[in-house]
C-alpha cells in the first residue's frame, strides 16, 4: 500500500518543484509486490518474489514539458534528479498545448468501492500458491505417450497509486491480480512439437479458477497435432473469443488521439459514421466491480463514466487526453480504453460453427501487423477447418490479408460467450469472406 | 535496403577499455563492500544451491521527442537495484531488491534461496576481482553529460531535411534515446567483474499524405555508442530512407497470396534467422525438449554453403556484450558451421546441463528478471551468388527487405515476419512495388529451402528488440540476399 511516508514524500516534491520554478506538476507514487512459481514435470522450476516503489514527475515549466521517473526516492537524490528535470525541460521549445486538466473533471477520493483489491493474496502461505501451480499440472494424464513436456505456473501481484498534482487533484487506488495457467508440449508429426496453453486470470484468490485448466491446455495442444495448409481461398472466419484482441487493437489503436492528431489513423474524420456491420456494438465501462481493467480515473486524475465506442457500427468516441484535445481543439475524453463489452448475440462457439458451414475457427494469430494509417492488415494464423458446421482438421503456417475496415464491416455475428479474465471481455466473432493464403 | 555497410561484415577486434571506469570506481559507485558480497552470497547457498549470483543494475534513460516540427518533450528515467539468484541443476530461485544495503540483500537473498531445501549447504569461491582488458563499445562522449542542448539540433535537422525532400511529407515524429548502465555481477564461483553499457537510438516516423491517401514509414539506427552517435551523416541517411521508404508505399499493393519463392536481400532480412532458426536454437528450449530442433544438434540442418554466427562482439553494435548478464565473456558463436548446426545459445544453466560452456547469451532485460539464453547479433554468412542471379531464377515469386516485426512457435517451428515493402518478381524482373504482407513458413523447412545465398552480406542496425518470457532485449540481425525456394505469402485469394 501507499504510505503516509510515501505521501508525505509526494507533496514534499510537487511543493519542491513549485518553489524551483515550475508553474504546475503531478506527482504519481506506485509500490506494488510480486511473485510466481513455475513447475515443469513435476519439479519446481523457478521462484520468483519482489517489491518495488517508483516515483513519477510531470512537469510543466514555462510552457514546457518533461516527465522524469525514479526508484531512488531519498529527498537529497530526488532534489538532484528533478532539479536537472527542470534544467532539461526549460531548454525545450514552447508547447502551448501542455497544461493540467480542468480540475472540475477530476476523480476525487479513492477507488476502494470497486473492490479490486484482495487482501488474502498477499496474506497466502507461498506454498499454497505453489501447490495450485502443482494441482494444475497433475490434471494432464502423462499416460499418453505423445506428451513430452508439462509446465504450470501461478503468478500474483499487488499494485497501489496514489497521483496528486498542483490543481488539486488527489486519488489513489489499489489493485491486485492472480493467474494460474497450463502449457503442454506434445510430440507431433515429424519433427513438431506443437505446445499450448490455458489460463486463467481473476482479481481474487477465490474467484480464480483452478480446475480444469490442465486439461485444457492439453486438449488443445493435442488438437493441434498434424496441422496442414488449406487452399488460398475467401472463406468465412470463426475467431475464438481469446484471439479477438488482435483484431480489435488495431480499432482501439485508431481511436487514439495521438494517432489521430499525427494524420496516422484510418478511422481519422469518422465519428458518428457506420464503419463497422450493425452487429458492432462496443461499449467502455470503467466502473464496474470486481472486474479486471476497472478504474475510476485515467491516468490524468480524469473521472471516468461508461462511453459508447461503437454502437449499431457507428464510430462514437475517440480516447482524447488533455494535451490532444488542446492539439485538436476538440473536447477531451479520457485517454484509453478501460473495460471493453460486446452486445451480445445469442449464439455460443458450437452454433455459430453450424451457421459458418464450410470455414475457419482460427484459434490463434502468429506474428503479422496492420497499417495504422491504411488499416490494411496480414496476419499468420492457425485453427481448425470447418466442414458443415464441425471441425475436420488442425490448419496452420497460414494468413489472413485484407482491411480492417472491411473485414469489421462483415462481422456477421457475436458470441454470447465473452471471456472475463481480461479487460477486453472478447466473445467468439464471425466475419465473412476473409482472404486466406495456404497453398 | 535496410542495411548499412558501417559494419557490414565487422568482426572487429576489441578494442581497449577506455579506462574511465574501474571494479572500485563500480563497487563505490554502488556503495558495497567485497565483504558485503560475500556474506550475500553465502546466504544465498545456505539452503544446497550449488551457485549463486548477484547482478548490479543502476541504469540511466533519457528520451528527447520531435513533434509537430519542435523539440518539445523530454523524459528520463532511473532503475538501481540488484537481483539475487539461486541455483540448483535447473532450478532457479530469484529475488531484486531496490535497496542495496546488506539488510535488504539478505533479505532477497533468502527469499531467492526457498527453491532448494536442503540439510547440507555447498561453500562458495571467494571473490576474485576480474579485469577486462578491452571494450567492444568503448566510449567517447558519455550520455550522462550531454544535456538537451546537444541533442536537439540533431532532432530539429532531422524534421527539417524530411520536409525539404518530399511537399508530401504531412508529419514527422523523432525521437532520440539513449541509456547509460552501470553493471556489477559477482558469483559463488569467484567471478567479479563489471561492464558500462551505452546505447543510442534515433528513430524517425513520417507520414505522408497525397491524392486522398495516406501512408507512413519508418527508419532507425541503434548502437552501443556514447554521443559521437549523434551525426549530420545520420540524420542524412535516416531522412533520405525515410521518405523514400514512404514514397515508395504510394506505389505499392498487396500481391496475390499463396506459396510461393521468396528472395530475402541483404540485411533487415537476418530477421528470417531470428525467428526462424534463433529462437529455437535457444538452449533453454532445448533442455526441456520442446524446441523442433531438440533432436538436431550435430545434425545437418541445410545447405552446405550455409553458416550461421550469433555474435556478441561485433563493435558498438546494438547486441554486443563485453560480458553477458551472468558474467560470461562476450564471443562470437557459430550456430550453423557448413550447414550443420553446431552449437546451441546457452545461459550458464542450459551450458551446464549439455556440459559444454557458456556461451555469453545469458541475459535480461534488468535486474528484475533472471537471465535467460538470448541471441544477439545474429547473422548469415556471405554466400558466392550475385543478388541478381538470386531474382533472375525466380519466374513467380517476391522480393522483400523491409520489416517490421517477427513471430515464431518454438515447437510447431511455424515463424512469420511482417513485410513492410518488396516487389513482386516476374520472369526474373522486379515488377510491381508490394507492401503490408505476412509471410509464413516453418523453420527447418525454410532452412533447408534456402537454395541460393548472395555475396552482399549486411547488418541491420535498426532498433530491433527481442520479446522473451516477458522480457525484452537489444538484438541484430544480418544476412547476405538468400532465395527461399517456398513460402506462404499473404494477401489476396483472387
Amino acid at each position: 500500500m501507499i504510505t503516509n511516508d510515501q505521501k508525505e514524500l509526494a507533496h514534499w516534491l510537487k511543493n519542491y518543484l513549485l518553489r524551483q520554478g515550475t508553474q504546475a506538476c503531478r506527482i504519481g507514487i506506485y509500490s506494488g509486490s510480486d511473485s510466481s512459481y513455475e513447475v515443469r514435470d513435476g519439479r519446481i522450476e523457478q521462484l520468483q518474489q519482489a517489491e518495488e516503489n517508483q516515483l513519477i514527475g510531470y512537469l510543466f515549466v514555462d510552457g514546457r514539458y518533461g516527465s522524469f521517473s525514479t526508484n531512488r526516492l531519498e529527498k537529497s537524490e530526488l532534489e538532484h534528479f528533478f532539479s536537472h528535470a527542470i534544467a532539461s525541460t526549460r531548454l525545450l521549445a514552447i508547447d502551448e498545448a501542455r497544461h493540467l486538466p480542468n480540475s472540475k473533471r477530476y476523480y476525487k477520493g479513492n477507488d476502494t468501492f470497486l473492490s479490486l483489491h484482495d487482501p488474502t493474496i498477499a496474506a497466502l502461505d507461498p506454498d499454497a500458491k505453489l501447490q495450485a501451480a502443482f494441482r494444475a499440472a497433475a490434471e494432464v494424464d502423462r499416460s499418453d505417450e505423445r506428451i513430452i513436456s508439462v509446465a504450470s505456473a501461478y503468478g500474483d501481484n499487488e499494485s497501489y497509486s496514489y497521483l496528486i498534482d498542483s490543481n488539486g487533484l488527489e486519488v489513489e487506488s489499489a489493485a491486485s491480480s492472480c493467474g494460474l495457467s497450463v502449457s503442454v508440449s506434445v510430440r507431433g508429426v515429424e519433427d513438431a512439437r506443437p505446445e499450448s496453453y490455458w489460463y486463467d486470470q481473476s482479481l481474487s484468490w477465490n474467484s480464480l479458477q483452478k480446475e480444469g485448466i490442465g486439461e485444457m491446455a492439453l486438449q488443445r495442444a493435442l488438437m493441434k497435432i498434424g496441422q496442414r495448409k488449406i487452399q488460398s481461398a475467401t472463406y468465412p472466419m470463426l475467431v475464438d473469443r481469446n484471439e479477438v484482441r488482435t483484431l480489435l487493437s488495431p480499432m482501439m489503436g485508431a481511436l487514439s488521439g495521438a494517432a489521430l492528431q499525427q494524420n496516422n489513423s484510418f478511422l481519422i474524420d469518422k465519428q458518428g459514421q457506420k464503419v463497422c456491420s450493425d452487429k458492432m456494438t462496443l461499449n467502455d465501462c470503467p466502473l464496474l466491480s470486481r472486474t479486471i481493467g476497472a478504474r475510476c480515473f485515467d491516468r490524468e486524475g480524469i473521472a471516468l463514466e461508461s462511453r459508447s465506442v461503437f454502437g449499431k457500427g457507428i464510430l462514437n468516441n475517440y480516447y482524447i487526453d488533455t494535451y490532444i484535445a488542446h492539439k485538436l481543439g476538440v473536447a477531451p475524453t479520457t485517454g484509453s480504453a478501460s473495460v471493453l463489452q460486446f452486445a451480445l448475440g445469442n449464439a455460443n462457439r458450437e452454433t455459430l460453427l453450424a451457421h459458418i458451414g464450410n470455414g475457419v475457427l482460427v484459434t490463434g494469430f502468429n506474428g503479422g501487423n496492420c497499417n495504422s494509417s491504411t488499416g490494411n492488415f496480414s496476419y499468420g494464423i492457425e485453427g481448425f477447418w470447418i466442414e458443415r458446421g464441425e471441425i475436420q482438421f488442425p490448419i496452420g503456417e497460414m494468413n489472413i490479408t485484407g482491411n480492417m475496415l472491411s473485414l469489421w464491416s462483415r462481422l456477421m455475428e457475436v458470441g454470447n460467450d465473452p471471456i472475463y479474465a481480461s479487460s477486453w471481455q472478447t466473445p467468439s466473432l464471425l466475419f465473412d469472406a476473409v482472404d486466406f493464403s495456404g497453398f | 535496403m535496410n542495411g548499412e555497410s558501417k559494419l557490414s561484415g565487422s568482426l572487429a577486434a576489441a578494442q581497449p577499455l577506455t579506462g574511465v571506469l574501474s571494479l572500485n570506481d563500480m563497487m563505490e559507485h554502488f556503495g558495497v563492500a567485497l565483504s558485503d558480497l560475500q556474506t550475500v552470497i553465502k546466504a544465498a547457498m545456505l539452503t544446497g544451491g550449488e551457485f549463486a549470483d548477484l547482478f548490479f543494475e543502476h541504469t540511466f534513460d533519457s528520451l528527447l521527442n520531435l513533434r509537430d516540427g519542435e523539440v518539445n518533450t523530454v523524459s528520463a528515467n532511473i532503475d538501481f537495484g540488484v537481483g539475487i539468484r539461486v541455483v540448483k541443476g535447473d532450478q532457479t530461485g530469484y529475488a531484486y531488491s531496490e535497496n542495496v544495503t546488506l539488510e535488504e540483500m539478505l533479505k532477497a537473498a533468502r527469499t531467492a534461496s526457498r527453491i532448494v531445501r536442503e540439510s547440507t549447504h555447498n561453500e562458495a569461491v571467494g571473490l576474485s576481482p576480474t579485469t577486462r582488458g578491452s571494450s567492444y563499445y568503448p566510449l567517447l562522449g558519455s550520455w550522462e553529460n550531454a544535456g538537451v542542448e546537444l541533442k536537439r539540433p540533431f532532432l530539429q535537422k532531422l524534421n527539417d531535411r524530411i520536409f525539404s525532400l518530399s511537399d508530401r511529407v504531412s508529419r514527422v515524429l523523432v525521437s532520440q534515446t539513449d541509456t547509460s548502465s552501470y553493471i556489477l555481477y559477482a558469483n559463488s564461483d569467484g567471478l567479479l567483474t563489471f561492464d558500462y553499457r551505452p546505447m543510442a537510438t534515433l528513430t524517425v516516423t513520417c507520414i505522408m499524405q497525397y491524392d486522398g491517401k495516406t501512408e507512413n514509414g519508418r527508419a532507425a539506427r541503434s548502437y552501443r555508442m556514447g554521443t559521437e552517435f549523434l551525426t549530420d551523416e545520420l540524420v542524412e541517411t535516416l531522412a533520405q530512407e525515410v521518405v523514400n521508404q514512404t514514397l515508395f508505399l504510394f506505389e505499392a499493393v498487396s500481391p496475390k497470396g499463396g506459396e510461393m519463392a521468396v528472395v530475402m536481400g541483404a540485411g533487415g532480412s537476418g530477421i528470417l534467422l531470428h525467428e526462424a532458426i534463433g529462437h529455437a536454437f535457444e538452449a533453454d528450449f532445448n533442455r526441456k525438449n520442446i524446441s523442433i530442433f531438440s533432436d538436431k544438434l550435430g545434425k545437418k540442418v541445410c545447405d552446405t554453403t550455409i553458416s550461421v554466427v550469433d555474435d556478441g562482439t561485433i563493435s558498438f553494435n546494438r547486441g554486443s556484450v563485453n560480458m553477458d548478464d551472468e558474467g560470461a565473456e562476450g564471443q562470437k558463436t557459430y550456430l550453423v558451421k557448413d550447414g550443420v548446426l553446431t552449437s546451441y545459445i546457452h545461459d550458464r544453466i542450459s551450458a551446464r546441463h549439455y556440459g559444454v560452456s557458456p556461451t555469453g547469451n545469458g541475459r535480461r532485460q534488468s535486474f528484475r528478471f533472471a537471465p535467460i539464453p538470448r541471441m544477439r547479433a545474429t547473422y548469415m554468412e556471405n554466400g558466392q551468388a550475385a543478388e541478381q542471379d538470386l531474382i533472375a531464377t525466380v519466374k513467380n515469386g517476391v522480393f522483400v527487405d523491409t520489416f517490421t516485426n517477427g513471430q515464431v512457435q518454438i515447437g510447431a517451428g511455424d515463424f512469420t515476419f511482417f513485410v513492410k515493402s518488396g516487389y513482386l518478381i516476374e520472369n526474373g524482373k522486379l515488377t510491381q512495388p508490394i507492401k503490408d504482407v505476412n509471410i509464413i513458413g516453418n523453420g527447418p523447412k525454410a532452412l533447408a529451402d534456402i537454395v541460393m545465398v548472395a555475396n552482399n552480406y549486411a547488418m541491420d542496425n535498426g532498433t530491433w528488440t527481442c520479446g522473451k518470457d516477458g522480457q525484452s532485449c537489444p538484438v541484430t540481425c544480418g544476412m547476405p540476399s538468400v532465395l527461399v525456394s517456398k513460402l506462404t505469402v499473404g494477401g489476396a485469394s483472387e
